[in-house]
């Protein structure tokens, strides 16, 4: 028989408590080597479509927010294009990075309400961001999705339709606390336990 | 930039999410199973980074912080490889950002009290951008072992962070390069957190003679493997292949 050749992917070990050295050096106080953290803004003064305003914070099995962790946002400009595509917004990076706040653990990141994406088979799917969750304690970076609250959208959703408990949809979709300003906030454990996924 | 479904995660390698003997993970690890997706254009795209980004001394963590012709103290090293995905193919314009400790096992945070001192030139960060083949290289100083809150008495083997993009989202990566011949590799509880001795060892980068400059620094070699992506003539995209 002859044998696959493929590769294995290197395995994942936690960011751990320093992951702000690395990724977030100004952030961390280390001012002197990069001239700005990378991913600290999405958006500049000419991006088109609907200025908003993302927060939230990330909350460990005993209810404790996480003041450690660090978040990458990754979404399409507000026509549903990824950054790099033809016709894209080419003033819009489409990924942030933020950690939460070092007392408090809140986070939050000016962006624009993306627009809608095809699944798989060409459906589209509801406006969404997409999350990707690292800290200490955390081994390998967790994977979920911010949807829009009141979206006319999110009913016939290709995603989310295929979630066999649909009574836990609703963590992943964020609150407008005011106009413009959605809360996702993201419980790593317990009843209200976010949808992480392996995608 | 070709898009396709990338190959799934083999979760056999990786360490699963709660490992008591990593007692933070006990609190931080869903309960609950991942939910299985099928890969759509929102994790198959991914942020775009160019070679401009990158300052000259980014990836030469020995003098990226130090005071004006100064250098960092310890002994030093070069870190080079390949970022590949699993198809074997060189992922170029990888975006790779590190940090790390000091030659005396101590970060510059706030939130480190371990007793050795900072080096006032050490930050501990660096990145760089794989070329044409997927290649990429650093230099700095080889980091220490440092005592951590965890049992009583754990060590962290000497470890360098790695944080790796490759072309998608969902390649996203962090992972730690450990030190050929570290007596404390196979007892520490992070490292413990993958079960898999095989895959270990893909973690622990040999020490390469070839590569070392001589009477200045040593090198070691670390290959990173991202995801790869499926790409036949049979799979049915909207965007073709």
């Amino acid at each position: 028989m002859q044998r696959l050749t493929h590769l294995h992917e290197s395995p994942s070990q936690t960011a751990g408590p320093y992951v702000h050295i690395g990724c977030v050096p100004n952030f961390a106080g280390i001012t002197d080597v990069y001239e700005a953290d990378l991913g600290a803004a999405m958006v500049t003064d000419n991006t088109k479509g609907e200025r908003i305003t993302v927060t939230g914070t990330v909350f460990d099995g005993t209810g404790t927010p996480l003041r450690d962790a660090m978040m990458e946002l990754w979404q399409a400009d507000a026509q549903g294009l990824y950054p790099g595509r033809d016709g894209a917004d080419p003033t819009f990076t489409g990924w942030g990075r933020t950690a939460g706040d070092a007392e408090t653990g809140q986070w939050s990141m000016e962006t624009v309400r993306p627009g809608p994406v095809p699944f798989t088979d060409g459906r589209m799917m509801a406006p969404h961001i997409s999350i990707w969750l690292v800290a200490r304690g955390i081994n390998i970076g967790l994977q979920t999705r911010m949807y829009f609250p009141g979206d006319p959208m999110l009913g016939d959703d290709p995603w989310l339709t295929r979630i066999e408990h649909q009574n836990r949809v609703p963590t992943l979709i964020a609150q407008e606390t005011t106009p413009g300003t959605f809360k996702f906030d993201i419980h790593l454990q317990g009843p209200d336990e976010t949808i992480f996924f392996d995608v | 930039m070709s898009d396709g479904p990338l190959f799934h995660r083999n979760r056999d390698r990786h360490p699963k999410a709660l490992t008591p003997d990593y007692k933070t993970s006990v609190v931080r690890s869903p309960q609950k199973a991942l939910l299985s997706m099928p890969t759509t254009l929102s994790e198959e795209a991914g942020p775009v980074f160019g070679h401009d980004i990158i300052g000259a001394h980014d990836n030469d963590l020995i003098v990226n912080y130090a005071a004006a012709g100064e250098m960092a103290i310890g002994q030093r090293i070069i870190v080079h490889g390949r970022v590949l995905d699993e198809n074997g193919r060189g992922v170029p314009n990888a975006l790779i950002e590190v940090w790390q400790a000091n030659a005396g096992g101590r970060y510059r945070h706030a939130k480190e009290g371990y007793i050795a001192p900072l080096d006032p030139n050490f930050g501990g960060c660096g990145r760089t951008i794989t070329d044409d083949q997927g290649g990429y290289s650093f230099r700095t100083i080889k980091p220490g072992a440092y005592p951590w809150p965890n049992g009583v008495n754990d060590w962290r083997p000497a470890h360098i962070h790695f944080s790796v993009f490759g072309h998608s989202f969902g390649q996203r990566l962090i992972t730690q390069m450990y030190f050929e011949g570290d007596p404390l590799i196979p007892l520490c509880p992070i490292v413990r957190t993958i079960t898999d001795a095989e895959a270990v060892s893909q973690l622990v980068a040999p020490l390469d003679m070839n590569n070392t400059v001589p009477m200045d620094a040593r090198a070691y070699h670390f290959d990173i493997v991202l995801r790869g992506r499926r790409s036949t003539m049979f799979e049915n995209r909207i965007e073709g292949n």
